[in-house]
């Protein structure tokens, strides 16, 4: 019997209604089904550390309520199991949040499958560490630290899912781990079962990035048009028992699925497609299909699998400084040799007025910019029309904020000490967080799950609490 | 531009869509023919050394080229382009993204017999 997997959110920032008409659809077809949403990119669990470092109450996706409050009864009444990674750097914080959400719905008896293991950092100077492909370079120091966290695979949430889970929250586990795991469970496919593990992969690749494969960041108008964009409708994919894989959406949305749609998915954020390692399975696109079978639906074949890698991918996040951008726009006769006298005299302050170390960056947008180099090659060998609307803009990074506020500070005082007509300056600083990704071994890894237990929580965060006050 | 009466000079936009991807300071272009017919010109002219030399002022320091005919398409992994990272750049766009419509201005020459409906 088929199984579907509908894509929920993409990314940390997505659309929060986009779950809505997936529900909908999956309760429709009345099939077998989770409901998957992927929150948690690379850099956004570093984010989440330092919130729970100022409040441990949080450190979840901020979003959580938008994102679940509209479809989690219709979710638990039907039958839909709902995995998601936004437990990020404090899932506890999550299953809490959840059950008082069930609690809301009338489910206070809801079962929340939380899944541990992932955050590594305490334990990170104790175990066998490998840079991660070309990377190089020194582990950073303690007091930099921000987070270290595992890869996990699908394994611990089949565990929550084999435990009566209905949802279950996760911090960092491979993104296609979330649509995987609900495979595993159903079919019962065996974890050395390599060309099935590499299709439900895939399905997760596929459905992981929510609408860019079903219409989202693909239009270009006259050359790819995509209707409706605005209800661009997230993917649901159709997963038989032998691996069979069509993706689809919602009737009645926007967006398309197509042979197009799908093709620049399949390849997003791959490199060997021969070897596209995960921590489940080892999958080989190279003879992959894509066939339109129907309106709005693709059916993917000849996706195959090769035995796990032997370690798992850590990514540890740590203090990088700061950075700082500032911008100043300049339009109208003259527009484009006024942006440029703006950034000579900017340039020329920022030679007395801070050290030398100090990273930065001129962009005149507008003219050159995310095309080109930090040293700004794009810009010195073209020109531009002197009668535009163009924006000058300031980029530094240095170690210590006080630089950053200083350099970007000299972009603001072009109002008064610029050239002529200078006007809407924005400017910006923040700490900056580095990621630097390692191998550990499997042996170094204890990934679980557990049904959440709030009253054990209380307790927990009860203890931490008294700790907390008598260490002041 | 007419090159002769056999050849056009057209941009990679009109015959390929792409999507990029970024991964730390790597970065991989998904390319894909729109017409299957094309995509032996694009084996031939969207090479690893025309790649390197689009992204010179990048800092590229590898260009390596996975071809998936199956796919007509090709996959483009690009090293140390990024000068930073999503973390660690100045550049607005840290991950890269906008980086698929560099590509895709990259200038082809197409047989006339190959012209079709995108080339205007």
């Amino acid at each position: 019997m088929t199984f579907l997997l509908g894509s929920g959110a993409g990314f940390s920032g997505d659309r929060t209604d986009a779950a809505i008409p997936v529900v909908a659809e999956l309760i429709r077809r009345g099939q077998p089904a989770a409901l998957l949403f992927e929150t948690l990119g690379e850099r956004t669990l570093a984010a989440a550390h330092r919130a729970r470092h100022d409040d441990p109450g949080s450190g979840f996706e901020p979003l959580l309520d938008e994102l679940l409050a509209p479809v989690l009864a219709d979710c638990l009444d039907n039958g839909i199991a709902i995995l998601g990674n936004f437990g990020a750097a404090n899932p506890a914080g999550a299953c809490e949040r959840v059950r008082v959400l069930a609690e809301q719905a009338g489910r206070g008896d809801i079962r929340i499958g939380h899944v541990q293991g992932d955050d590594i950092r305490s334990r990170l100077s104790a175990i066998d560490l490998l840079h991660w492909e070309t990377e190089s370079g020194e582990m950073p120091g303690e007091e930099a630290l921000i987070s270290a966290n595992v890869y996990l695979g699908a394994a611990p949430l089949v565990e929550a899912l084999s435990q009566g889970a209905e949802v279950v929250v996760t911090g960092r586990v491979a993104d296609p781990a979330l649509f995987l795991a609900p495979l595993v469970h159903h079919f019962g496919w065996a974890w050395d079962d390599w060309d099935r593990l590499a299709a439900g992969t895939m399905a997760g690749h596929l459905g992981e990035c929510g609408a860019q494969v079903s219409g989202g960041y693909f239009a270009d108008p006259g050359l790819k048009n995509v209707p409706g964009l605005a209800t661009v409708g997230y993917p649901i994919i159709e997963v038989e028992e032998d691996g069979s894989l069509v993706v689809t959406k919602p009737p009645g949305t926007g967006g398309c699925v197509t042979e197009r749609t799908v093709k620049e998915q399949l390849l997003y954020e791959v490199h060997d497609p021969g070897n596209y390692l995960t921590p489940d399975v080892v999958v080989d696109l190279s003879d992959a299909r894509i066939v339109e079978i129907g309106p709005d639906r693709v059916a993917v074949s000849g996706i195959r699998g090769r035995p796990a890698p032997e370690r798992l991918k850590t990514t540890v996040c740590y203090a990088g400084g700061w950075q700082g951008e500032a911008e100043i726009s300049y339009a109208g006769p003259n527009a484009f040799g006024r942006a440029r006298l703006a950034a000579e005299v900017l340039r020329e302050r920022l030679t007395f007025r801070v050290p030398p170390e100090l990273r930065s960056r001129f962009d005149i947008i507008g003219h050159a910019s995310v095309f080109d180099s930090d040293a700004g090659e794009l810009q010195q060998q073209s020109a531009a029309p002197e009668n535009g609307d163009y924006r000058l803009r300031l980029a530094v990074g240095h170690p210590e904020r006080r630089w950053v506020e200083r350099a970007t500070q000299e972009l603001l005082a072009l109002y008064c000490a610029g050239p002529a007509g200078g006007g809407g300056v924005r400017r910006q600083f923040q700490r900056r967080v580095c990621t630097a990704s390692y191998l550990v071994k499997r042996s170094d890894v204890e990934a679980f799950a557990t049904l959440y237990d709030a009253t054990l929580n209380e307790a927990t965060r009860n203890n931490e609490r008294s700790h907390d006050h008598g260490a002041q | 531009m007419v090159r002769s009466e056999a050849e056009v000079t057209v941009s990679l936009h009109r015959l390929a869509h792409a999507r990029a991807g970024d991964k730390g300071e790597r970065l991989n272009l998904a390319l894909f023919a729109y017409d299957p017919r094309h995509f032996d010109v694009l084996m031939a002219q969207v090479t690893e050394a025309r790649v390197q030399a689009l992204f010179a002022h990048r800092g590229v320091s590898r260009v390596r080229r996975y071809p998936l005919p199956g796919l007509s398409g090709m996959n483009l992994v690009l090293d140390d382009v990024l000068q930073g990272g999503v973390n660690g750049a100045l550049n607005l766009d840290g991950h890269g993204k906008t980086l698929s419509f560099l590509l895709l201005s990259m200038a082809i020459i197409l047989p006339a017999a190959l012209k079709t409906g995108n080339q205007g």
